[in-house]
Parts: structure tokens; C-alpha cells; sequence
């Protein structure tokens, strides 16, 4: 079992292929429509982030609620291509890697390849699994969105794929 | 005349929808551990850890997706029915509110789709199709739709001229473009016929149906389209394999002389779905 450590070494992050299958552990922000969206409000108006980007990795999540007696709600990826408008902010910030599930826009796709930005990717529907990947969860910011509010998350051995790497491999075309 | 108490539908609504999401229905279960002989590599490796996951929902209680969907019920209700203790329509909704209240599901409903899109905070209101049939029950079939795959759908409205071949071409364009976003293998519900609304709501009730096709021509159909569906290579979470759906299901109805309305629904592996007959 191949483990990485985030965040990532630059040179770790140009060792990466596509289709590799990796076990995350570290530190992940979670991020979806919602959040991505008050983010740009806040970058567009030029107000202080209530995260710092640079070099962290964002999950596309959204959990169900957490039961009583567990530490977080089921938690599989969400479709990322609907992040992609955001894509321009989130790397002029220096976002490392993000996490979710499906491909990307043309732009994104080459936007990451330049800017040496690691998309991976990891299964739609596993939910259950993954939130077993979870160890901490600390609320960080836009708590009104509810399920789509950011959370840093402390992960171990968080199964996924190199979807993207910085050479342009692309799972979806050459993993098959 | 029977009576039937709506606290019935709303604690009948409230079971089901507890109980689909955390586990597969049987019949997609089935079909899971097939593909999983028919599979190598890393085909298979998904196959495997889909099926991991059921087991770690069951043990642990937790959702099999995060997306618990917006909730969609369709209620058949025999006409020698009389409903009492209140609106059928609020005890629908009350019951999935107490669902995703006390099964600490996701509330993935906003109030408006357009301008504010405020969370309603209890995942109502469901998505209802009434229809009214002989007898004295009711028959109740609900599904947790995830958008991942809803957003995947599609409607096209054919010349009759098209036949088969546009019908078959349409699935698969569709199927082609849900590529890994639908979280295959899939389910996919077709509806032809009807007007462009009824041909919608025949793919989605093509996708709750339990029963096998009735009609050998539509049977065909229907295994072709799975056939060809399964040369895309899309499989399990899209990163390539023979099983991309899971299953194919056509709906039809009868259509207007220039017309050959084609509805696509499709539904990620999880299917989730159930029934029950009052």
C-alpha cells in the first residue's frame, strides 16, 4: 500500500502519474459549491479568506449530518467539474491538490497541468468507506451552508487515484 | 369505502427511506456481485470496495452515499380508498422529514432553484407522483435520488423516422456524456412516448420498476441497449470496464402521430429504491 503524505513535496507532486493509486493522510479542507462560490465573493472583493489555500488540498465534500457517538457523516467525493468556474481563483491562490470524482473542463485540465496542480480523484457512492478515513474533524468557516460548510479534516490512508498529473496524463483517457 | 389513516403513509414513507440508504436493494446487490465475476484489475477492485462500503454502512449505520437525494415518492392509490386524519400530501412529507431528521441524513433540498437557493433544512418537499388506480391500496415506491446521476438525464424529442436506432443513439450519447459523474455501473431508465413531461416520468418510474419487461420487443430492447452500453468502457466509477450499467429499463406509452418523445433517467449503482402496499 503506497501512502502519501500531505501536503505534498513538490517533487513528490512531479512523480505522480496518472492512474496511480495512492492512500492519503494529512490535512484536507472541504470544499463544494457553496463554499466555492463565497470564496470567489470574498476574493472578487478583495476580503481576507477565512482559509489559507496555498499549498492544501481541497475535498469536494458535502456529508450527511454526523449521528450521535461518530465523528463525521458519510463522505464520498461530489462531481468536480461543477468547481471548475473557480478553478482561475483557487490556483492563483496556490491550491496544491483537490480531490473528487469525474473530469474536468479542457481549461482546468490544462490550468493544472502549468500550474503543477494534482486532481485526484476517488469513487462516486463510497461514502461509508471513506468517512472511516476520517481521524478529526475541526469546523472552519461559513457554518450557515450546513452540509456544505468547510471543514479541515485530518484523513488516514483516504483511498484515491492520481486523476490528473502535471504532464497531462488524464485517467479517464489513458487509465483504461 | 376503506379507510386509510395518513399516519400510515407517513410512518410507512419514513421506514423506507430509513431503510434505502443504507443498503443496497436486492436486486442491484445481485447484479453488483455478477459484474464482479466479470471483471479484472482495477474494474474489479471498485466493484469490490462498492460492495465493502454496503458492508461498513450496515455495521457502522452511516449512509452508503453522502447524497441522500432529493426524495421521490410515487403513490398509487386504489380509488375505494378514503384518506383520513389529514392531508396525504403534508404526511408524505412529514414522513421524510422525520427520515433525514432522525436517520441524520443529508438535507440536499433549497427553496428556490434559481435566485436565493436556501436549504430547507428537512430535505422537504419530496418530489410526488400521484396516480390513481382500482382497488382499495395504496402501493408506495420511493427512491433517494443522488444528483450526481440526475444531473446526468436528459429528454429528447425524436422523429418518429429515428425509431430504434434514435432511441439507442440517444441512450448511449446520453450514457457517454454521465461517464464517471453518474457513478456508474448504472441504472438507467428510458421513457418513449407520451408528450416530452410523461416521457420524463416514465424513465424515472422505469428505473424503480422491480418487475421484468412484459413485452418481448421492449424486452429486446432493452438487453441490446445493456449490450452496447457495456462496449463504452466506462465501468465501475467510470475508470474503465465492462460494467457500465448495471441494468437497462424501458418504460413507453402511446405518443402523438409526429412525435417520439425519449426520456433518459439515470441512477448511480446504489439504485437506492423501495415499495410497500398498504
Amino acid at each position: 500500500m503506497k501512502r502519501l503524505q500531505l501536503p505534498l513535496s513538490k517533487e513528490v507532486i512531479r512523480s505522480l502519474k496518472a492512474g496511480e493509486q495512492y492512500y492519503l493522510c494529512g490535512v484536507v479542507y472541504t470544499a463544494r459549491d457553496a463554499a466555492h462560490k463565497r470564496l470567489q465573493e470574498l476574493y472578487d472583493a478583495k476580503k481576507p479568506l477565512p482559509i489559507t489555500v496555498e499549498g492544501q488540498t481541497i475535498y469536494y465534500v458535502g456529508p450527511s449530518q454526523t449521528a450521535p457517538g461518530k465523528i463525521y457523516g458519510s463522505a464520498g467525493p461530489t462531481t468536480s467539474t461543477r468547481m471548475d468556474a473557480y478553478m482561475d481563483m483557487m490556483c492563483d491562490l496556490k491550491m496544491q491538490a483537490c480531490i473528487g470524482k469525474g473530469k474536468r473542463s479542457e481549461h482546468v485540465k490544462e490550468l493544472f497541468r502549468e500550474k503543477e496542480v494534482i486532481y485526484f480523484v476517488t469513487i462516486g457512492g463510497l461514502g461509508a468507506l471513506l468517512q472511516n478515513c476520517v481521524r478529526q474533524v475541526e469546523e472552519v468557516a461559513f457554518e450557515d451552508l450546513g452540509a456544505e460548510k468547510i471543514s479541515r479534516l485530518t484523513i488516514e490512508d483516504f483511498p484515491v487515484f492520481v486523476g490528473y498529473d502535471v504532464y497531462g496524463g488524464d485517467i479517464y483517457d489513458s487509465g483504461k | 369505502m376503506r379507510e386509510l389513516s395518513v399516519l400510515q403513509v407517513q410512518s410507512a414513507v419514513k421506514s423506507l427511506f430509513t431503510e434505502i440508504c443504507f443498503r443496497y436493494p436486492d436486486d442491484v446487490k445481485k447484479q453488483l456481485e455478477e459484474s464482479m465475476k466479470k471483471e479484472t484489475g482495477r474494474a474489479q477492485s471498485v466493484l469490490s470496495l462498492l460492495l465493502e462500503n454496503e458492508q461498513c454502512a450496515k455495521e457502522n449505520r452511516i449512509p452508503l452515499c453522502q447524497d441522500t437525494g432529493l426524495a421521490v415518492v410515487f403513490i398509487k392509490i386504489g380509488q375505494e380508498v378514503h384518506f383520513t386524519d389529514g392531508l396525504l400530501e403534508e404526511a408524505i412529507h412529514q414522513g421524510v422529514r422525520e427520515a433525514y431528521q432522525q436517520a441524520y441524513l443529508r438535507y440536499s433540498c433549497v427553496n428556490d432553484p434559481l435566485f436565493e437557493r436556501i436549504n430547507t433544512n428537512d430535505n422537504t418537499p419530496a418530489m410526488i407522483h400521484y396516480e390513481i388506480v382500482g382497488g382499495n391500496q395504496v402501493e408506495i415506491q420511493v427512491m433517494a435520488k443522488g444528483f450526481g446521476s440526475e444531473n446526468t438525464s436528459g429528454v429528447r424529442m425524436l422523429k418518429p423516422a429515428q425509431g430504434v436506432n434514435g432511441v439507442k443513439e440517444f441512450v448511449l450519447d446520453v450514457v457517454r456524456q454521465a461517464g464517471p459523474n453518474a457513478c456508474p455501473p448504472m441504472t438507467v431508465g428510458v421513457g418513449i412516448g407520451g408528450t416530452m413531461d410523461v416521457a420524463a416520468w416514465l424513465a424515472k418510474k422505469a428505473l424503480i420498476r422491480t418487475n421484468k419487461q412484459q413485452d418481448p420487443r421492449y424486452a429486446t430492447l432493452e438487453k441490446e441497449l445493456r449490450e452496447e452500453l457495456n462496449t463504452l468502457n466506462i465501468g465501475p466509477a467510470g475508470l474503465g470496464g465492462k460494467t457500465t450499467a448495471l441494468d437497462v429499463h424501458v418504460e413507453y406509452a402511446p405518443t402523438h402521430i409526429a412525435g417520439l418523445p425519449c426520456a433518459v433517467n439515470i441512477n448511480c449503482h446504489a439504485n437506492r429504491k423501495g415499495s410497500v402496499i398498504l
